[in-house]
C-alpha cells in the first residue's frame, strides 16, 4: 500500500503498544483513524470523550431479537485502540471501526466478539517469535522487547511498529490464518480502499499486529468480495457501552481479556519515569492499612531487590515478576498470603469503569425495565412495602423477578415478615426500595446474561460450582425453586448431591437440611418436580440421625449451645418432611437415644445436659413422652447425685422456647423449686448465670406467674395447682365454639361433635404447642 | 570431585564441588560484587544446575521453583541479610551451606543456633589465659564467626535462629544494621568490609520458641522454601542425595532402589496431603512433618539394611521398617493412622503387595 495508509499493528491490551501508538498517531496527525472494532459502534463512539465515560469500559453488542447472543469489547485506559478512539475524537477527526461487523457471527450464532479478540492475536505467534529470539516464556518477551520498552528520545515513533509489522510478515509467510480471520483481514482491506475513496490522505489503522501483514497486501476487490460471500446474512444489531471492572479484564474465560494484571499495566500507563518507587510506595500502604508493619525502608529495599533481579534474570527493567518477587521477600516476610493481597488489589486491582447516561441501555436493563412494566413493579428509591398472593399470576410474577434479582445481587425487595399476619406460604411480604447504584450491579451482572432469567441461572450454576459448603448449597436450592429457575436446578443438585455424599460433619449435613426442606415445601406450593430433591433431603435427615449422638458427645458449653439450635432445626425439618417411611418415628428413636447418653465418668463421656434436656423437650412437644416421665426425668437430673452445672443445661434446654410448662405441670416446678432450695450456696453463685439466661428467655407472662407461684407458698401439693381447675371445663360452654374449631380444621361437623364427646386424643393432659426455638438463648 | 578422596565422613560444599565452581569461575564473566568468587548469576546456575558453554556440567544443588534461588542470591548482593524459612527438611541448611560455598568459597562460617548459644557465639569471646597476662587486647580476643566473616568480607550463616534466646539475637541487630561491631573493652570496632552477608535459616513448624523481633526481622529479606511441587520433583531429589549419601557412606550400589523411592516419596507425600495421589481418597495426615530428609533417610537406611543384611537388592521389607519409623511418632494416633493407609491404601494398590506384607510384617 502507498504511503498515506500507515498500519499500526499492537498487541490488544498492551501499555507499551498503547503508548506507542499515541506518540506515533502524534507524529502522524491523520485525518482519519481507523480501529478494529465491530462497525456497529460508530454511532455511539462520539461518547468516548464524554466527561463521565472513564475506562474501563466494554462497547457490548447483541442482536436486536435475541439479548442472549451478545459480545463484548473491553477497553482499558492502557489499550491501544482506546487511545486511538480518544485521539480522532478530541480532535474531531473521523474514527472508523473496520472489523467484521458482530451482525455477521450472531447470525452464524456465535457468541463472536470477546474470542475473536483474543483470537485476534492468538499466543501462538508471539510463542514462535520468542522462541526465535531464544526466550522460553512468551509473555516475558514480549513485556521485555516491547510493552516495556520506552522510546529514546528523538528515535522515530513509527519504527517499533515497522520492527513488528516485519516479524508477523515473517511468521504469517506459511498461512496460518483462519477463515475467519482471511474474511475479517478482507473486510477491513475493504474498509481501508473506502477510507481512501472518501479522500483521507493520512490514515492511521490500528490494529491486532497478527493482520498487520494481511492488510500491507492489496489483493484484488474481487478476491476480496469472494471471500466475504460465504458470510451469512447480517442480523439486527443493538450496541451500547456499559461500564467493566479490571477484576473482568483479567478473567481468561467468558467475557474476560485474559489480562492478568490490568492494574500493573494501569500503572505502567499512567507513569511516566521509572515505575518501581510509586508501585511499590502503593503495595506498602496497602499492606500498612491491613496491619502489616511496613516502612519506608522496607520500599527503598524492595526497589533495590527488584532491580537487582532484574539484573540478574537479565530484563531490560523490572517486571512483574520481579516485582513480586520483592513485595513478597522483603514486605510479606515471604508470606504468599499477604502477597495474595497484594496481588488481588494492586496487580488486578479494583477499578469500576463508567458510562455517560445518554449511553443506550443494556439488554439486561432492558429486560428488567419490560418486566417492571409489565409487572407494573416501578422503581422508587422511597420503601413501600409489598403483599404478594402467590395464586395470582402477577403476583407470582413478581415474586420471581424480586427473588432472580435478589440472585444477582440486587436487593431492590428484601423480604419483610408479613404485615397481614399470615404465615401460609401463599403469601410473601417484600420491602421495596430502589438505589443508584443498583444500575451498576446490573451492568456488573450483564455478565451472567442479557435477559433477567438467563442472567440468574448463569449466577446460580456459577455460584453452584464455586460453593464449597453444603448449606449455601441447599440455599441457593431454595432460591431456585422460589425464583423459579427450573434449569439452574439440575446443576446445581448434581453439585448438591456430590457435596452431601462427601461431607461427614453433622454440623454442616443440619445447617443444610432446613433450607432443603423449605425449598421441598415450596416446590409443592409452585407444582415444581421435587422428587429429586426430597431423596437428597431424606438422606440428609437420616445421615444426621445416625451421626448425631456420637456428635454430641463430649461437647463443650459452646459446642452444645451451636448444637442445640441445629436440633431444634432438624427436629422442625423432619416435622414439615412428613413423609410416611416413618422417617419421624426414626427421628424420635435418636431423640431417645439422646436423652438417654447420660455422661457417666466427666462431661467428655455423654451428651451435655443441654441437649438431652432439649430431646427430652421435643419428645415431650411432640406427645412422644408422658409428662410424667418427664418430670421424672428431671427428677432424676436434679438428685443430688448429678452434677449441678449439667443439671442446669438440662433444664435450659428443657425450657427454652417455652415456659408454659411450668404453669401447667405445677409438679415439674415443684421439682425445680426443691432442686434449687437445695443447691450449696458456693455451686449457686456458679449456677446464676445459667439458670437467669434461661429463665430470662421465658415469655414475661410465664414469669410472673411462676414468680407469684413461688411466691405463695409450697409448690409440691399439685393438686391445688390450677392444672385441676382446668379439669373443670364446662363442657356446654366448650361445646360451642366446636363447629367454628371443626370449620377452620375443615372437618366435618358431625365429626367435631362426635368427637366432643369423645374424650380427645392424650385427653387428661395439656398440650403445648411448640414454640419458635429462641435461637438467642 | 570424586578424586579428592579423603576420610572425611561429609565434605563441606566447597570441597565436594570444588571441580564445579572452578569451572563456573573460569567462564564466568558478568559483573561481580566486590569480594563473590562468582557472578550472581554464576551463583543461582550453580545452585540450579546447568550446562557451560564448555560441557562442563553443573549438577542441580537445589531442586525446585528457581525463583527462590534467584531471589535468595540477589538479597545477598544488597545490604539485607537472607532469612530462608521453612518447615524441617526442606533444605533450608543445604541452601545456605552451598550459597555461602559459591559466593565466598568458604561455608564455614557457622553459628549453629541453639537455646544455649551464648552471646560469644555471635559477637567475641576471650582467651582468657591472653586476658590475665597481657590485659584485653586484640590478641586476646577471640573473634566469633560472624565476627570474621565482616573482617574478610564472607558470607556467614546462622542456623535455626530462631532457637537463639532473644537477648542473643538482639546483638544481631547492630551487626546487620551497621555494619559493625563495636569492642567496648578495647575502645574499638570491627567493621563489615564489602562482601559480608548473613545467611539464617528458621524453622516454621516452631516458630514460637523465639519469635524474632520486628527490628530484627526487618533486616532480613524472608525466602520460604517450599514443599517439592511435584512427586517427580521429590523423587529426583531424594535420588540425588542418596546418590551422593551412599557414596560418601561406601555403599555399594543396588538395584531396585529407583522403584522404592518412588514408592517412599508417594507414601509420604500421600501422608502429607492427606489425600491419595490420584485424588480420590482421603487419608488422615500423621503428627510427623514427613519432610524430604526424612525420606532420604529413610531410603539411605533401607540401602544399608540391603547391603549389609539383605541380598543385596533393595526391596519393599528394607524401607517398611523406616517408612513405619517417620509415620509413628505418636504411639496412639500415628498407629491408626498408619494401619488404615496400609489397609485402607496400600493393600488395593497394584504392584504393592511386597510392601503391603512387608508393612503387616513389621508392624508393631
Amino acid at each position: 500500500m502507498s504511503a498515506e495508509v500507515t498500519l499500526l499493528g499492537v498487541r490488544h491490551h498492551g501499555p507499551g503498544s498503547a503508548r506507542a501508538v499515541a506518540a506515533a498517531l502524534e507524529r502522524l496527525r491523520p485525518d482519519a483513524v481507523l480501529v478494529e472494532g465491530p462497525p456497529e459502534a460508530e454511532p455511539i463512539l462520539g461518547l468516548a470523550a464524554a466527561k463521565d465515560m472513564v475506562p474501563p469500559v466494554a462497547l457490548l453488542a447483541h442482536a436486536a431479537d435475541d439479548p442472549a447472543r451478545a459480545a463484548f469489547w473491553p477497553y482499558a485506559e492502557f489499550s491501544p485502540e482506546w487511545v486511538a478512539i480518544r485521539h480522532a475524537v478530541d480532535r474531531g477527526v473521523p474514527l472508523r471501526f473496520i472489523d467484521l461487523p458482530a451482525g455477521h457471527s450472531f447470525a452464524e450464532g456465535g457468541d463472536g466478539g470477546a474470542e475473536e479478540e483474543d483470537a485476534a492475536l492468538p499466543r501462538d505467534p508471539i510463542a514462535r517469535l520468542a522462541e526465535a529470539a531464544g526466550h522460553d516464556d512468551p509473555e516475558r518477551w514480549w513485556e521485555d522487547v516491547v510493552e516495556h520498552r520506552r522510546p529514546a528520545d528523538g528515535e522515530d515513533a513509527l519504527a517499533p511498529f515497522a520492527a513488528v509489522a516485519e516479524a508477523m510478515a515473517v511468521l504469517r509467510e506459511d498461512g496460518g490464518a483462519s477463515l475467519r480471520d482471511r474474511q475479517r483481514e478482507a473486510y477491513m482491506r475493504g474498509r481501508i480502499r473506502a477510507a481512501r475513496r472518501a479522500g483521507h490522505h493520512r490514515i492511521a489503522v490500528v490494529c491486532g499486529a497478527f493482520h498487520v501483514p494481511a492488510l500491507e497486501r492489496t489483493p484484488t476487490v474481487a478476491e476480496d468480495r469472494a471471500l466475504l460471500a460465504g458470510l451469512p446474512k447480517k442480523v439486527r444489531t443493538e450496541i451500547t457501552w456499559v461500564p467493566w471492572t479490571h477484576r473482568r479484564l483479567s478473567q481468561l474465560s467468558g467475557y474476560g481479556a485474559g489480562i492478568v494484571s490490568p492494574g500493573w499495566y494501569h500503572h505502567l500507563h499512567r507513569t511516566d519515569g521509572d515505575p518501581l518507587p510509586g508501585w511499590l510506595t502503593r503495595a506498602a500502604g496497602l499492606l500498612r492499612a491491613e496491619d502489616h508493619p511496613v516502612s519506608s525502608a522496607h520500599v527503598i529495599e524492595a526497589v533495590r531487590l527488584a532491580r537487582a533481579l532484574a539484573g540478574l534474570r537479565g530484563r531490560p527493567l523490572a517486571g512483574l515478576t520481579e516485582t513480586l518477587d520483592a513485595v513478597r521477600a522483603v514486605m510479606c516476610e515471604g508470606s504468599d498470603v499477604a502477597l495474595a493481597l497484594v496481588r488481588d488489589r494492586l496487580v488486578i486491582g479494583d477499578a469500576l469503569g463508567s458510562v455517560p447516561e445518554d449511553a443506550p441501555a443494556v439488554p439486561l436493563q432492558r429486560d428488567l425495565a419490560r418486566l417492571q412494566r409489565t409487572l407494573r413493579l416501578k422503581p422508587a428509591p422511597e420503601p413501600r412495602e409489598l403483599d404478594l398472593d402467590l395464586r395470582k399470576e402477577t403476583d407470582a410474577a413478581r415474586s420471581r423477578l424480586l427473588h432472580r434479582l435478589r440472585l444477582l445481587g440486587v436487593d431492590w425487595g428484601v423480604p419483610v415478615r408479613s404485615q397481614v399476619a399470615s404465615t401460609g406460604t401463599f403469601r410473601e411480604s417484600w420491602r421495596l426500595c430502589w438505589q443508584q447504584e443498583f444500575a451498576v450491579r446490573i451492568a456488573e451482572a450483564a455478565q451472567w446474561g442479557t435477559t433477567v432469567e438467563r442472567a440468574a441461572v448463569g449466577k446460580a450454576v456459577g455460584t453452584a460450582r464455586a460453593a464449597a459448603e453444603l448449606a449455601e448449597l441447599t440455599g441457593l436450592v431454595e432460591t431456585c425453586l422460589v425464583a423459579d429457575l427450573a434449569e439452574a436446578l439440575p446443576a446445581v443438585m448434581r453439585v448438591l448431591a456430590d457435596l452431601a455424599a462427601l461431607d461427614t460433619d453433622v454440623a454442616h449435613l443440619a445447617r443444610a437440611l432446613p433450607a432443603l426442606v423449605r425449598a421441598l415445601r415450596y416446590g409443592d406450593v409452585r407444582g415444581t418436580d421435587h422428587t429429586a430433591l426430597g431423596e437428597v433431603a431424606g438422606g440428609l435427615a437420616d445421615r444426621i440421625r445416625v451421626g448425631l449422638p456420637p456428635a454430641c458427645t463430649g461437647l463443650d458449653a459452646a459446642g452444645a449451645a451451636a448444637m442445640r439450635v441445629h436440633l431444634d432445626e432438624v427436629h422442625g425439618a423432619i416435622g414439615l418432611l412428613g413423609g410416611d417411611d416413618g422417617l419421624a418415628d426414626r427421628w424420635a428413636g435418636t431423640l431417645r437415644s439422646l436423652a438417654r447418653r447420660e455422661p457417666t465418668g466427666g462431661p467428655a463421656t455423654g451428651v451435655p445436659g443441654l441437649l438431652r434436656g432439649r430431646a427430652v423437650r421435643l419428645l415431650l412437644d411432640d406427645g412422644r413422652l408422658d409428662p410424667a416421665e418427664a418430670g421424672r426425668r428431671l427428677g432424676l437430673v436434679l438428685s443430688t447425685a448429678g452434677s449441678p452445672a449439667d443439671a442446669a443445661g438440662w433444664i435450659e434446654g428443657f425450657l427454652s422456647g417455652g415456659g408454659t410448662l411450668l404453669l401447667h405441670d405445677p409438679r415439674l416446678l415443684g421439682l425445680l423449686d426443691a432442686w434449687l432450695t437445695g443447691v450449696p450456696a458456693a455451686v449457686f453463685t456458679d449456677l446464676l448465670p445459667l439458670l437467669r439466661r434461661t429463665f430470662a428467655t421465658l415469655e414475661a407472662g410465664v414469669r410472673h406467674t411462676v414468680g407469684s407461684r413461688v411466691a405463695a407458698g409450697p409448690l409440691d401439693s399439685g393438686d391445688a395447682g390450677p392444672a385441676a381447675e382446668a379439669a373443670e371445663v364446662d363442657l356446654a360452654r366448650a361445646g360451642a365454639a366446636l363447629p367454628v374449631v371443626a370449620l377452620l380444621l375443615g372437618l366435618p361437623a358431625g365429626a367435631a361433635a362426635g368427637s366432643g364427646a369423645e374424650a380427645p386424643p392424650g385427653a387428661g393432659r395439656p398440650r403445648i404447642p411448640r414454640q419458635a426455638g429462641g435461637r438467642d438463648t | 570431585m570424586t578424586d579428592l578422596v579423603t576420610d572425611v565422613l561429609r565434605q563441606h560444599a566447597e570441597d565436594a564441588f570444588a571441580a564445579e565452581l572452578a569451572a563456573l569461575a573460569a567462564r564466568d564473566d558478568r559483573p561481580r560484587p566486590e569480594r563473590w568468587r562468582l557472578s550472581p548469576w554464576a551463583v543461582a546456575t550453580y545452585l540450579l544446575g546447568g550446562e557451560l558453554d564448555d560441557g562442563t556440567v553443573i549438577t542441580p544443588k537445589y531442586i525446585g521453583p528457581r525463583r527462590v534461588v534467584e531471589v535468595a542470591v540477589t538479597t545477598l548482593a544488597t545490604d539485607r541479610a537472607l532469612l530462608l524459612l521453612g518447615v524441617p527438611g526442606t533444605a533450608k541448611t543445604w541452601v545456605s551451606e552451598h550459597l555461602a560455598a559459591a559466593i565466598s568459597g568458604d561455608s564455614t562460617l557457622l553459628v549453629q543456633g541453639t537455646a544455649g548459644t551464648p552471646e560469644e557465639a555471635v559477637r567475641y569471646g576471650w582467651n582468657y589465659a591472653r586476658l590475665l597476662t597481657d590485659g584485653p587486647s586484640r590478641e586476646a580476643l577471640v573473634p566469633s564467626p560472624l565476627m570474621r566473616a565482616m573482617a574478610d568480607g564472607r558470607i556467614a550463616r546462622v542456623e535455626e535462629l530462631t532457637r537463639i534466646p532473644a537477648d542473643v539475637q538482639d546483638s544481631l541487630i547492630t551487626i546487620l544494621s551497621e555494619k559493625t561491631l563495636p569492642i567496648p573493652e578495647l575502645g574499638t570496632e570491627t567493621q563489615a568490609v564489602r562482601g559480608f552477608n548473613v545467611i539464617a535459616t528458621a524453622n516454621d513448624r516452631d516458630r514460637g520458641v523465639n519469635e524474632l523481633s520486628s527490628a530484627l526481622r526487618r533486616r532480613f529479606n524472608t525466602v520460604v522454601l517450599p514443599l517439592p511441587g511435584s512427586l517427580e520433583e521429590e523423587v529426583d531429589i531424594v535420588t540425588r542425595r542418596v546418590e551422593q549419601l551412599g557414596r560418601s557412606l561406601q555403599l555399594p550400589e543396588l538395584p531396585g532402589g529407583a522403584q522404592e523411592i518412588r514408592r517412599v516419596v508417594t507414601v509420604f507425600r500421600e501422608l502429607r496431603a492427606g489425600l491419595t495421589a490420584d485424588g480420590r481418597t482421603k487419608v488422615k495426615t500423621p503428627s510427623g512433618t514427613l519432610s524430604t530428609a526424612e525420606a532420604i533417610s529413610v531410603v539411605t537406611n533401607g540401602m544399608a539394611l540391603a547391603a549389609h543384611f539383605g541380598d543385596g537388592v533393595l526391596r519393599a521389607g528394607d524401607v517398611a521398617a523406616g517408612v513405619i519409623g517417620a509415620v509413628v511418632r505418636d504411639p496412639a494416633a500415628d498407629q491408626q493412622v498408619w494401619r488404615e493407609y496400609v489397609e485402607g491404601v496400600v493393600r488395593e494398590r497394584d504392584g504393592w503387595q511386597d510392601f503391603y506384607r512387608a508393612a503387616r510384617e513389621n508392624a508393631r
